[in-house]
């Protein structure tokens, strides 16, 4: 079979498959990411069929990929958003990002990772998946609920601050020194309020550069506006994605809401791949050694998770329901851990466990996270009755 | 009523203010702009126990149920003062003979004695409606008039 052909009927299989997994996801109501996952460990090294025809692509799609995912979560937010949440919400981030990084570093310290397996890991069980969780309160009827302003007021902290976080990571897995790195992380910050002020007050001349009345020039000249900042964030090692995120926070209004619609489906695709991609440069063989690793690091940052949106909500209501609702709501972890250990595996700097290990706490967590969201409410009532019941007796 | 105003980043913007007897009431309007009705719950007053789509007839329509019967109060205590005269809001079915028809086709005035002020339709108000007024169903009838001639405009109005 000729190499072109060989490739194609490659990837037909592999979106298929994904097509396929999509399904079985959606039918049984989890998010597609740990599917994705698992489907790109049957697949890649040391799995059942490696596919090595497309190799290539892949790689390049992946990359997309990840620009695609950060550029979309920008575009759902605007600037004014951003700028209230950090105002309202800033002391939930930090303890969000204190109880549940410090889990993450630790383990890898435990591990004998060192420091930049500690700061990679730290990434990883730190970031809620915005996606799956706004996706579960939506599904559950709770975006009205008096608790989700601050579940997601937490999740925009995060957001903001992986804009911060992924230069600081991408620097220090690129082996600059102390120097280089604060360099890095200065332009990340200015970067963050340029855009900031720009979009606040000139977003609109933002949106005239990709603005079109066509929808196919629209679109290419979004991915190619898109594709060009991510470019040169990454040369200026700001990472490609927190070049696109700011991107998407800078266009404002109703080109937003067109570049979503538009760029949903390539999103989806490229988003997938990736998924796939990271799953297929995991060796399925080196995760039951990092098993335990991962169960006991699933168990302490649910935990934690809960104690976080216990805390963010203390403002909004003081029903522990309510509380351990917004808690629960936070527990999932998905495209963000992955994009983050996906920095640290293309680095090649780390320990090879480091993969498997956030391969499988993302398959737990995107799993769990929902799960939990779904029972807390009946569980925590019950219990909450109880208690009344044995205080009034 | 205090209409509070909590911005969900991401999602959208949900206005609800909090009744007498303290249920919460809101809508979620999202950023692509489709709704939802918000009603808490009875129990847990932080959770919806409700959250219904709404469509933009539907919240019109929703908009007029609730909007009209506050016109007619206003009105009725308008004409407190005024002895033996009452104020009703009649709606116009799909099957009043009237659907479709002028407000000068009815004869009101002539036949009851009693006078159409205004038309409550999809939301908002057309006072004092001319004769060349056409009703669509689902239209409300408010009329001022004696009680004779509001039960004998209720019956003009179903049966012709």
């Amino acid at each position: 079979v000729p190499h072109t052909a060989a490739a194609l009927i490659e990837l037909g299989a592999l979106f298929f498959g994904l097509g396929v997994l999509g399904r079985l996801a959606s039918r049984i109501g989890v998010s597609p990411v740990p599917l994705y996952l698992l489907g790109g460990l049957a697949f890649g090294t040391g799995g059942l069929l490696p596919l090595d025809g497309i190799a290539s692509f892949a790689d390049l799609a992946s990359e997309v990929g990840v620009v695609l995912l950060l550029l979309l979560l920008g575009l759902e937010y605007t600037a004014s958003d951003l700028v209230a949440g950090l105002r309202q919400s800033w002391l939930a981030g930090v303890v969000d990002m204190l109880l549940n990084a410090l889990p993450g570093a630790a383990a890898a310290l435990l591990l004998g990772w060192g420091p930049l397996g500690a700061l990679a890991m730290a990434g990883v069980t730190w970031v809620s998946s915005s996606g799956i969780i706004a996706k579960v309160l939506g599904d559950l009827g709770r975006l009205g609920n008096r608790e989700t302003p601050a579940v997601l007021s937490v999740l925009v902290m995060e957001d903001l601050a992986m804009a911060l976080y992924l230069p600081i990571t991408t620097a220090a897995l690129a082996g600059l020194g102390l120097v280089a790195g604060l360099r890095t992380v200065g332009v990340a910050m200015a970067l963050l309020a340029i855009v900031l002020v720009v979009a606040l007050k000139y977003g609109r001349f933002v949106s005239l550069i990709v603005e079109s009345p066509s929808s196919e020039v629209f679109l290419l000249r979004l991915l190619g506006v898109a594709l060009l900042v991510a470019g040169l964030a990454s040369e200026l090692q700001v990472s490609a994605g927190v070049g696109a995120f700011l991107l998407g926070i800078a266009i404002s209004g109703e080109t937003a809401e067109n570049a979503t619609r538009v760029l949903a489906p390539l999103r989806d695709l490229f988003a997938a791949m990736f998924f796939v991609v990271f799953g297929f440069n995991t060796h399925p063989g080196a995760i039951p050694a990092v098993l335990p690793a991962a169960l006991a690091l699933a168990v302490v940052t649910t935990l934690t998770k809960i104690a976080t949106g216990w805390f963010a909500a203390r403002g909004v209501t003081s029903s522990p329901v309510g509380r351990l609702r917004a808690g629960a709501a936070l527990v999932a972890r998905g495209e963000f851990s992955i994009v983050i250990a996906g920095l640290a595996l293309t680095s090649g700097e780390l320990n090879p466990g480091l993969a498997p290990l956030a391969t499988a706490y993302v398959l737990l967590m995107a799993v769990l996270g929902p799960v939990l969201a779904r029972v807390v409410d009946p569980v925590a009532r019950a219990v909450v009755t109880r208690r009344q019941a044995r205080a009034g007796a | 009523v205090d209409v509070e105003v909590t911005r969900l980043p991401g999602v959208g913007i949900k206005q609800e203010f909090t009744t007498a007897t303290g249920r919460r009431l809101g809508v979620l309007t999202y950023r692509d702009g489709h709704r939802e009705l918000l009603v808490s719950d009875v129990h847990d007053p932080d959770a919806c126990s409700a959250t219904v789509p709404m469509t933009e007839p539907e919240c019109v329509a929703l908009g007029t149920l609730l909007g009209a019967p506050n016109l007619v109060a206003q009105l009725r205590a308008e004409h407190a003062e005024v002895p033996g005269v009452g104020t009703t809001q009649l709606p116009i079915t799909a099957d009043s003979p009237y659907a479709g028809r002028t407000l000068g086709d009815t004869a009101m005035r002539t036949r009851t004695g009693a006078s159409v002020v205004a038309v409550v339709r999809g939301g908002s108000v057309h006072a004092s409606p001319r004769p060349d007024f056409r009703f669509e169903p689902g239209d409300l009838v408010v009329v001022v008039g004696t009680p004779d001639g509001l039960r004998h405009g209720a019956e003009i109005l179903e049966q012709g």
